[in-house]
C-alpha cells in the first residue's frame, strides 16, 4: 500500500466514525444522567431514512439532519416518558423501540429505497488543508466531521468543567445528593434524555447524507451500528475522550477489514466483515475483566510488586457505570 | 439564633410518625434528639430539613414562622443536614462533590473553592486532600466532606442523624471536637442518635422521642437511667457478663494467610473453642471481613491450615456449603441484600431454611413454624409480612431466628449495626443463648463498647496484621482503639511471648 492510500484510508476512518460518535456521545450524556436509551438501533435507522427523505422531499440538507435530530429527540422522549415519569423498565422499553424504530424505516422507507439525493460536500480548510498529511488527515473532511471532532471536545468541557455539567454527572451517580443540592431531578432526566437523543438522532443522516449517502432498505449495512454504539459508551467508561478512542478504533477495524481482504485471499470475505463487531465485544471484556472477582483472587497469587502494577493496570481501564443508571428516583423516600 | 419547632405532626397512613412535637432550642446549643429506632426522630429531621412537609405544625426562626419547601431550600435558609449515609458523589474529586449545589455562574470558580475548602479544613483540623476521590475516603471523612460544604454553603443550623455509626474512635473526637466548635461560635447543632454514650459526652441538652410523641427533654448533666427509662417506657439492664468455661476446640487455624488484590492477611494462629465468643475488631478494610468469610469457606484461604472441631478436620478447599454442614453459619452485615430474600414472606423463608423435603412446600408446616418462632424471637411482623417490610431491628431477628439450632460455630459481621439499645440488648441475649449451648460465636464489630461488652477475647486487625487473641478483661476503649490504630503492637508481641 502506498502512504498515499494508507493517509487517504486513515481520513477515511475519521469521517466514518463521525456518526458514531454522535451516537456515543448523545449515548452517554443520556446514560451520565442516569437514563439508558437502548433504543439507539432503530433511533439510527429511522433518523437515517428519515433524514434522507426529508432532504430529499425539500432539497435542504440542513431540513435533513435537523429531521434526524428531531426523531431521535421523538424517540428519546418515549423512553423519558416511560422510565422517568411512568418507572417501566428501560430495557424492555428500549428494546422493543428499538425493534419498533428499524421496522419502521424499512417500511416507511420502501418508497425512497435506492434514490439519488443530496450529500454533504467535502469542505477543505483553506490553508490548513495544505499542511502536509495532517492537513489531509484532518482537513478535508465535510461539515459533520468537523462537527464529530467539536462535539468530543464540547462534551468534554461541559460534563468536567461546567456547573450543570458536574451536576449532571451527579444525576445518575446519586440522585437524592443531586436533589439536595437543588437539581429538579425530573426534568434534569428529562432534558438530558431528549438531548442525547437529539444528539445520536444527527447520527442517523450523517450516513444517510454524507458516510454512506442514500437509503438502501435492509441492505443499507446499518443494522447493527445501534448496538456497537452501546457497546462502545461502555467501552468508553462514559468519558468523552475514551469512548471517541472506542468508536475511531472500531472504525478502524472495519476498514483493516477491507484493505485486508485482498491480502487475504483464503478467508472468505464476510469473516472479516463481520469481525470488527466481535472484536469490539472481545475488547469489552478485556477493559471490564478487572472487575471480575476471580480475576482479582488467580491475581493474588503473584508476587506482590508484580500484582501491585497489574491491579493499577486495571484499575486504570476499569470503567464504572453512573451508580444510578437505569434506578428511578422518588423524591419522598 | 432562636429556634422553635411548634406542635409538628405528621401521619403516614395509620401510622402517626410526628405527634404535635414541640421544641425550643436556645442558640449556640448541641441538642441531642435520642429516641429508638421508629421513634420519629427521622420524620422529625426530615420535615426539618425540607424533605417533607408535615400535616401541620410550624417552625420558627427568632419567632419568626419560616416556611421550608424543600432540601435545597432549607441550606439556602441556613438548615444543613448530615444525612446517615452520606449524600455524595463517590467517583467524583473532593473539590467537585465539594462545589456542586453552589448557585452560579456556568463556570464555577475552582481557584476560589479550593482556596476557601483549604481555609475551612485547615479551621477544624480536617486533612482531606481536594484532589483525591470521593470514593476513596473513609465514611468519617465524607462526613467531615459534607459538613465543611454545608458550612460553606451558609449553614448556621446543622442536622446530624446518627452520624457516629461506622466511623473510628480518632475520627468520632474529631467530628465532636468540631461540633462543639462550631456551637461555641453561636451555630445550633441538632444531634440525632439513639447512643447513650454519645449524647452524654457531645450534647447540653437532650430531648427524647418515643412512639412519634417528645417525652421529655433534659439539659446536661443527664441521669443515664431516666433517660433510658424515658426512651423505652421501662428500664432496660444490661445482661450480666459470664464467662462460659470454654469446651471442645471448634475452629483451628494454624498459619493462615488470605490474599485479595488490595490485602494479604498473613500468619493467623487462632483455635475457638466451643462457648466462646470472640470479638474482632479493626478498621474497616483491614482484613477482618475477609478472614470472618475465609473461616467461613466464602474466601479460600491462599496458605496455611484451617480446621474444624475437635479433631482438626483439615477444610482447606472446603466451600460454603461443606462448611454449613458441619454446623458453621454466616450472617452478613448486609442484612436484607444478602442475608434476607426481599420479596419473600416470613414464612417462605421459613420454608426455604427448613430441611429440604422433596418438591414441594409444605404450607400449613412452614406456617406453623414461623408462627412459632416469630413468637419465641418476638419479631414484630406476621408470618406473611415481606421481609423488607421490617425494621432493621426485626430482620436481624428474623436472620437469627432462621439460623439452625445445632451450628457449632457462628459468624457475625456487624451483629447490631444500626439498631437501638433494646433490639442490641436482645440479640445478644439470643445469641449468648446459643453459647450456653455450646456454639461459638466470631464477630466483626466497629462498636468497640459491644466488643468489650459481649467478647471474652478480642482479635485486632491492622492492614492486614492479626494480633494473638487477647483477653478482654486486659482491654479499655482507650487500649483498643489504639490498637485499631495500630498502636501499642509491639508490647502485645511481648506479652504473648512472654
Amino acid at each position: 500500500m502506498t502512504g498515499d492510500a494508507l493517509l487517504f484510508g486513515l481520513s477515511g476512518v475519521l469521517s466514518a466514525s463521525a456518526p458514531l460518535l454522535f451516537g456515543v456521545i448523545g449515548e452517554t450524556i443520556t446514560e451520565k444522567a442516569g437514563v439508558s436509551n437502548l433504543a439507539m438501533n432503530g433511533m439510527i435507522l429511522l433518523s437515517a431514512m428519515g433524514g434522507f427523505a426529508a432532504s430529499l422531499a425539500t432539497g435542504s440538507l440542513a431540513l435533513g439532519f435537523l429531521a434526524g435530530a428531531a426523531i431521535g429527540a421523538a424517540v428519546a422522549a418515549v423512553v423519558a416518558f416511560t422510565s422517568i415519569t411512568l418507572k417501566q423498565s428501560q430495557v424492555a422499553v428500549g428494546y422493543v423501540l428499538a425493534m419498533l424504530c428499524r421496522d419502521l424505516a424499512y417500511f416507511l422507507g420502501n418508497p425512497i429505497m435506492g434514490m439519488n439525493g443530496p450529500r454533504l460536500t467535502l469542505l477543505p480548510i483553506p490553508g490548513l488543508s495544505a499542511i502536509p498529511l495532517l492537513g489531509t488527515l484532518l482537513f478535508r473532511h465535510d461539515i459533520v466531521t468537523y462537527a464529530s471532532f467539536l462535539l468530543i471536545v464540547a462534551a468534554w468541557f461541559y460534563m468536567e468543567r461546567t456547573r450543570p455539567g458536574i451536576m449532571l454527572r451527579g444525576l445518575g451517580e446519586n440522585p437524592r445528593a443531586a436533589y439536595i443540592r437543588g437539581a429538579n431531578v425530573h426534568r434534569q432526566r428529562y432534558a438530558y434524555t431528549i438531548a442525547g437523543g437529539a444528539i445520536a438522532g444527527l447520527a442517523g443522516p450523517i450516513y444517510s447524507l454524507s458516510v454512506k449517502a442514500g437509503w438502501k432498505g435492509t441492505i443499507s449495512g446499518l443494522d447493527g451500528i445501534g448496538w456497537i454504539v452501546l457497546a462502545i459508551t461502555i467501552f468508553g467508561g462514559w468519558k468523552p475522550f475514551r469512548a471517541a478512542l472506542g468508536a475511531y478504533f472500531f472504525s478502524l477495524l472495519q476498514w483493516l477489514g477491507l484493505v485486508l481482504q485482498p491480502l487475504m485471499p483464503n478467508v472468505p470475505s464476510q469473516v472479516l466483515q463481520v469481525a470488527p463487531f466481535p472484536l469490539m465485544i472481545l475488547t469489552l471484556l478485556l477493559v471490564n475483566v478487572g472487575n471480575a472477582e476471580w480475576l482479582e483472587r488467580s491475581l493474588a497469587r503473584l508476587p506482590e510488586a508484580v500484582r501491585r502494577d497489574i491491579a493499577r493496570a486495571l484499575s486504570a481501564l476499569n470503567a464504572t457505570p453512573p451508580a444510578a443508571l437505569g434506578v428511578p428516583f422518588d423524591e419522598d423516600d | 439564633m432562636n429556634i422553635e419547632l411548634r406542635g409538628i405532626s405528621k401521619r403516614f397512613g395509620a401510622v402517626l410518625a410526628n405527634d404535635a412535637i414541640s421544641l425550643a432550642v436556645p442558640p449556640a446549643t448541641i441538642q441531642g434528639i435520642l429516641g429508638e429506632n421508629g421513634a420519629g426522630k427521622s420524620t422529625l429531621m426530615k420535615v426539618f430539613s425540607g424533605f417533607i412537609q408535615p400535616d401541620s405544625g410550624q417552625i420558627l426562626f427568632d419567632g419568626e414562622p419560616i416556611h421550608i419547601a424543600s432540601p435545597a431550600d432549607a441550606i439556602r435558609l441556613g438548615i444543613g443536614m448530615l444525612h446517615q449515609d452520606p449524600l455524595d458523589f463517590p467517583p467524583f474529586q473532593v473539590i467537585d462533590d465539594f462545589l456542586l449545589g453552589r448557585p452560579g455562574g456556568l463556570i464555577p470558580d475552582r481557584k476560589r473553592a479550593l482556596r476557601e475548602f483549604r481555609e475551612l479544613s485547615a479551621r477544624f483540623d480536617f486533612s482531606l486532600s481536594p484532589e483525591a476521590r470521593v470514593a476513596s475516603l473513609t465514611v468519617g471523612e465524607r462526613q467531615q466532606l459534607e459538613i465543611l460544604r454545608l458550612l460553606w454553603l451558609g449553614a448556621k443550623v446543622l442536622i446530624l442523624d446518627e452520624p457516629t455509626t461506622g466511623i473510628s474512635q480518632a475520627q468520632k473526637e474529631k467530628l465532636f471536637a468540631a461540633l462543639r466548635r462550631l456551637a461555641a461560635e453561636g451555630m445550633t447543632v441538632f444531634f440525632v442518635s439513639h447512643k447513650l454514650e454519645d449524647v452524654r459526652s457531645l450534647c447540653g441538652r437532650a430531648a427524647v422521642l418515643r412512639q412519634g410523641a417528645l417525652v421529655g427533654a433534659m439539659e446536661a448533666p443527664f441521669d443515664d437511667e431516666r433517660l433510658v427509662r424515658m426512651m423505652f417506657g421501662k428500664e432496660v439492664p444490661l445482661a450480666e457478663k459470664t464467662r462460659p468455661a470454654p469446651g471442645k476446640k471448634v475452629l483451628t487455624i494454624k498459619t493462615g494467610a488470605i490474599d485479595s488484590l488490595r490485602l494479604r492477611v498473613k500468619d493467623v494462629n487462632l483455635e475457638v473453642r466451643a462457648g466462646e465468643t470472640i470479638g474482632i475488631a479493626g478498621m474497616e478494610g483491614s482484613g477482618q471481613d475477609l478472614f470472618l468469610r475465609a473461616c467461613g469457606g466464602l474466601v479460600e484461604p491462599a496458605g496455611g491450615q484451617f480446621c474444624l472441631d475437635e479433631d482438626e478436620r483439615p477444610m482447606n478447599g472446603s466451600t460454603y456449603h461443606d462448611y454449613m454442614r458441619s454446623g458453621v453459619t454466616y450472617l452478613p452485615a448486609a442484612r436484607l441484600e444478602k442475608g434476607l430474600v426481599p420479596g419473600l414472606s416470613l414464612s417462605e423463608h421459613y420454608a426455604l431454611a427448613g430441611k429440604p423435603r422433596g418438591v414441594f412446600i409444605d404450607r400449613a408446616e412452614a406456617q406453623a413454624r414461623s408462627a412459632d418462632l416469630i413468637a419465641s424471637y418476638n419479631i414484630k411482623g406476621r408470618p406473611d409480612s415481606a421481609v423488607e417490610s421490617l425494621s432493621g431491628g426485626n430482620q436481624q431477628r428474623a436472620l437469627l431466628s432462621l439460623l439452625p439450632s445445632a451450628s457449632s460455630l457462628i459468624l457475625v459481621e456487624h451483629p447490631t449495626r444500626g439498631l437501638d439499645i433494646e433490639s442490641t440488648i436482645y440479640i445478644w441475649g439470643k445469641l449468648k443463648e446459643r453459647c450456653a449451648a455450646g456454639t461459638a460465636i466470631l464477630f466483626i464489630s466497629s462498636d468497640l463498647d459491644e466488643i468489650l461488652q459481649y467478647s471474652d477475647k478480642v482479635l485486632v486487625f491492622f492492614a492486614g496484621k492479626v494480633s494473638p487473641l487477647i483477653d478482654t478483661e486486659s482491654l479499655n476503649v482507650q487500649k483498643l482503639g489504639e490498637l485499631i490504630g495500630g498502636i501499642g503492637w509491639e508490647t502485645l508481641k511481648e506479652a504473648a511471648r512472654a
